[in-house]
């Protein structure tokens, strides 16, 4: 898949193509970095003793197909304007998505307004200056599609098409979609700094439904990219998503026991999640994590180690600098089991007295080192127990670190699949499960910008019949 | 100015200099040979959230957006575009590129006409309005100090409050012209409690589709402070919770979630039409305990859930889905209903004019029955009581959903004893109501917090039941 001409309407009777992508990011970001600095000075001149703000831009076009037929056809094109004023401590925020002179100054002067009703919050404020990015490098991470809508449309089919021609028990499906989107965004406060950088996103997805006489399940897959040519081929998406499926067919339960658990790379990723609820800040200063004051002490077993890395090359979460200007920096969050860092920004760090980490708005390319072999290694090392491949539900407690989860995936024995099962619950303690990683594999070729292998687990209570 | 109509015309199309015929411009634009329908959404909606924590008033913050979507619909296919700029040559713009999925052609205009409204489940009313800056500020204020006075072992306390007014114009090929003024408030509370080295936290709240002067009246708002230290400080005293399929027996009220997750979302017009719903096909056919009726209802007066129209234009209405144990209906908006043969229900809602519709739900709960709760916990030998939940979700296909509870207790020999710790409930939707052994007569709705989610788009909903008890539901804990 390689990306030609620009994504536009196929309407036949459309004499202006209607554009799709952002014309021109370049102009784009130099408009709203002025809009930024508008918003400054006007922020400024409503006596704010300090301001920040951001702005993007953004427009797309997401194309679903199912059954071989078009199902819709969407372009969407967002504008967003965040500011924040300071009166000394106090703090006040407002935003629009209308971009027009008077939507932005009406914007600036609700913010103003709605500030002067908090309260002096001693930590409240811009980072500190120091912290700032000294410059924007570029990260690679605008790539626009040039792809028509048509193109688009035979993408989306030719993903879907391979799903049923993987196996007849394919026997219906909720559509494969093929999205393509790219903006533009800008950051700037009164401490002088003003930055921006262009971006672009593009994923494909399908979901698909098996059937046999035991009854139907459904399972999907997905690629996502910063560019088109890193999107997984369109068969073999649509032909991983048939694959899934259909090995959910027959599926089980199982009674109630304690047994170790892989959880596939892809449902792993949500355990890394857990970990980033639990050390970041907010969580910290509110004493309302599991993981309170346990910095430089051992939360995993020695051989873990878990990184940031925020400029790689082209990806998915990669960024110059984060939400609040403060230059992103490469680190260990983890190494050799210890933790070695929170996940902060100016305010969280000001409430704990730590400094700042550059995570305003989250971190930034997580990934944990592999320590084992690839996935069937694992469940060969596994022996008997579960391989989770979905999870359902909200049931983590980041206060406490309790965690009980609907499941779904295999049931394994002596080192191989034995058969699939659901509607069943996997539980614990993140604490534990944490000290308990035996291994992570070194299957980590998933979706998104966090990259894990699967995790085995060493023991959880499974509840079934 | 109290029609809905008229506000909404006056505050979305008028500042923009547009009128009647310059929608009907549009819609010409859309209108053709192969389309079925197309519509005009425009919405303007103002927002204001305040928080307070650490008894600091630290967050304050207002938001504008506003735009217009425009789809068409031809067949099973929908071509649709938005603009947040609501002008006449962006409109037109917006509709070339919507209309590109149905083929070319002209047919003739359509003259759009005002709906008077026929309902009114909630006043025209601007909440942010309702109550002076000052009087917000207290009242977040107090609702911390009732916190924090509660109990010594309270450590940490949020509150947060929200206001919205929302004010949606709807123009559709059929003629019509109709409009809502939705007004939506919500306070919660969430509280860390810290007892010899171990914290729990409780989290309450409540809201309505009213003025702020809602969460005044009989101080209601103190009431979510009292009741999430209550919460957290149970769970204080919570030991493990089974592992295992047990009798459990449901609070009223929130505890509904389990309808919106077992059932709600398989009865939904798009998952049926397209045969991905484990409810599929199965119309007539018994789904649950004879005891059970089940209704989805956005025609009750100020909730959460309700509005006056969907975001179709359609009038919300009571739809049965389960009556007496038997599969009844399915919840609809104009294109599934269409291709379906039914009517459509009232359930076409979007999360703004910058999304589809697509069927949802908006107030769903289970009518009562004849037993008194305190008889159905005294008819379970061994079993868990959960009154208060987190959320919930559901694989629609295969018909499995969870919901977690976050206040639990165990049941022994007909008695309520010792509180467990949060867990996970697993069941199947299409038989989990066939396992309900009795129906409270406590029927209670939830206090207003509930958002569900969908493909990305979240909407405001409400659950409701009365105390059930359900013979089998595999609870989550860690004690096998």
């Amino acid at each position: 898949m390689t990306p030609q001409s620009s994504l536009r309407s196929s309407s036949p009777d459309t004499e202006s193509p209607v554009s799709i992508g952002l014309a021109d990011p370049l102009e784009r970001q130099a408009r709203l970095s002025t809009l930024v600095a508008e918003v400054l000075a006007e922020a400024r001149r409503l006596g704010a003793s300090a301001a920040e703000a951001a702005a993007s831009q953004d427009a797309g076009a997401v194309v679903t197909v199912r059954l071989g037929e078009v199902e819709t056809v969407e372009h969407t094109r967002d504008n967003g304007l965040g500011v924040t004023v300071y009166f000394g401590t106090r703090k006040g925020s407002a935003s629009t998505s209308d971009l027009s002179p008077q939507a932005v100054r009406d914007t600036v002067a609700a913010a103003c307004a709605i500030a002067r009703h908090t309260m002096e919050d001693p930590c409240a404020g811009l980072a500190d200056a120091a912290d700032l990015a000294i410059e924007v490098p570029d990260l690679g991470l605008y790539h626009p599609w040039d792809l028509s809508v048509e193109q688009a449309i035979v993408l989306a089919q030719e993903c879907e098409a391979a799903a049923f021609h993987a196996d007849r028990r394919i026997t219906n499906s909720e559509g494969a979609a093929l999205s393509s989107h790219s903006g533009v965004q800008v950051y700037g406060n009164s401490h002088g700094f003003i930055g921006g950088y262009p971006s672009s996103r593009h994923s494909l997805s399908c979901a698909v439904i098996g059937e046999d006489g035991g009854g139907m399940q459904r399972d999907d897959w997905w690629s996502v990219a910063r560019f088109p040519a890193g999107l997984e081929d369109p068969v073999a998406v649509g032909r991983r998503a048939a694959e899934r499926a259909v090995a959910r067919l027959g599926a089980r339960r199982l009674s109630t026991r304690r047994a170790p658990v892989l959880f596939q790379a892809e449902v792993a990723v949500s355990l890394l999640r857990h970990l980033l609820g639990a050390i970041k800040g907010g969580a910290l200063y509110r004493r309302a994590s599991f993981l309170l004051d346990r910095l430089g002490q051992p939360i995993f077993p020695e051989l873990v180690r878990i990184h940031e890395d925020p400029h790689l090359s082209g990806g998915l979460g990669s960024a110059p600098f984060d939400g609040e200007g403060v230059a992103t920096r490469a680190r260990d969050l983890v190494a050799g089991g210890i933790l070695q860092g929170y996940v902060l920004d100016s305010y969280s760090a000001r409430k704990l007295g730590l400094r700042n980490t550059g995570n305003a708005g989250g971190v930034h390319n997580l990934r944990i080192d592999s320590t084992g072999p690839d996935r069937a290694g694992l469940i060969e090392r596994m022996g008997s127990g579960l391989l989770v491949t979905e999870l359902m539900g909200q049931g983590s407690n980041t206060v406490t670190g309790d965690y009980s989860r609907g499941a779904s995936g295999f049931w394994v024995e002596q080192g191989a699949i034995a058969y699939p099962v659901e509607e069943i619950t996997i539980a614990g303690n993140l604490q534990a499960m944490f000290l308990g990683l035996l291994a992570v594999g070194s299957d980590d070729c998933i979706p998104g910008s966090t990259k894990t292998g699967s995790w085995l687990i060493e023991e959880m209570t499974i509840a079934g019949e | 100015m109290t029609d809905p109509l008229v506000i909404a015309r006056h505050s979305i199309l008028e500042p923009q200099g547009l009128a009647e015929r310059d929608l009907e411009r549009v819609l010409d634009e859309l209108m053709g040979p192969c389309v079925d329908a197309a519509d005009l959404f425009f919405q303007a909606t103002r927002a204001e959230s305040w928080m307070i924590e650490d008894g600091i008033l630290k967050e304050a913050s207002y938001n504008i957006e506003r735009g217009a979507g425009i789809r068409v619909v031809s067949g099973e296919k929908t071509g649709f575009s938005y603009s947040d700029e609501i002008e006449l040559p962006v409109l037109l713009e917006a509709a070339k590129a919507a209309r590109a999925i149905a083929s070319s052609g002209r047919s003739a205009s359509v003259p759009v006409q005002g709906v008077v409204a026929s309902r009114r489940l909630y006043a025209p009313v601007n909440p942010l309005e309702s109550l002076e800056q000052e009087e917000k500020v207290a009242l977040l204020r107090r609702v911390d100090a009732e916190a924090r006075a509660a109990d010594p072992r309270v450590k940490q306390v949020i509150v947060s409050l929200v206001a919205v007014q929302d004010l949606v114009l709807i123009a559709a090929t059929d003629g019509t012209l109709s409009g809502d003024v939705r007004p939506l408030v919500r306070l919660n509370v969430s509280v860390i409690t810290e007892d010899k080295g171990r914290r729990e936290q409780g989290s309450s709240g409540g809201g309505a589709r009213e003025t702020l002067a809602f969460l005044l009246e009989g101080d209601r708002a103190l009431g979510y402070a009292r009741e999430a230290v209550r919460q957290a400080l149970v769970n204080l005293d919570a030991s493990e919770a089974p592992a295992g399929t047990l009798t459990v027996v449901l609070g009223p009220g929130w505890p509904g979630v389990l309808l919106h997750e077992a059932v709600g979302h398989g009865l939904e017009g798009d998952f049926n039409r397209k045969g991905t719903s484990a409810f599929a096909g199965r119309l007539g056919e018994r789904v649950a305990a004879p005891g059970v009726t089940v209704v989805d209802d956005g025609t009750l007066p100020g909730r959460r859930g309700s509005l006056n129209i969907d975001d179709e234009g359609t009038p919300t209405q009571c739809t049965v889905l389960i009556e007496g144990g038997i599969l009844r209906g399915y919840m609809q908006d104009r294109l599934n209903a269409r291709l379906m043969g039914m009517a459509p229900t009232g359930n076409g809602r979007r999360e703004s004019y910058a999304h589809l519709p697509m069927p949802r739900m908006t107030n769903t709960y289970m009518l009562p029955g004849p037993y008194d709760p305190g008889e159905i916990i005294a008819s379970v030998d061994k079993g868990l009581y959960a009154v208060n939940f987190g959320g919930g979700q559901v694989d629609i296909t295969s018909g499995k959903f969870v919901f977690s509870a976050s206040e639990a207790y165990l049941i022994e020999n007909g008695r309520v004893t010792r509180p467990v710790k949060g867990a996970t409930l697993i069941g199947n939707g299409p038989d989990v109501l066939t396992r309900v052994r009795m129906v409270g007569n406590d029927l209670a709705l939830d206090a207003g917090v509930g958002t569900c989610g969908k493909e990305g788009q979240s909407v405001p909903v409400g659950v409701g039941q009365p105390t059930l008890r359900i013979d089998g539901l595999t609870v989550g804990g860690t004690s096998a």
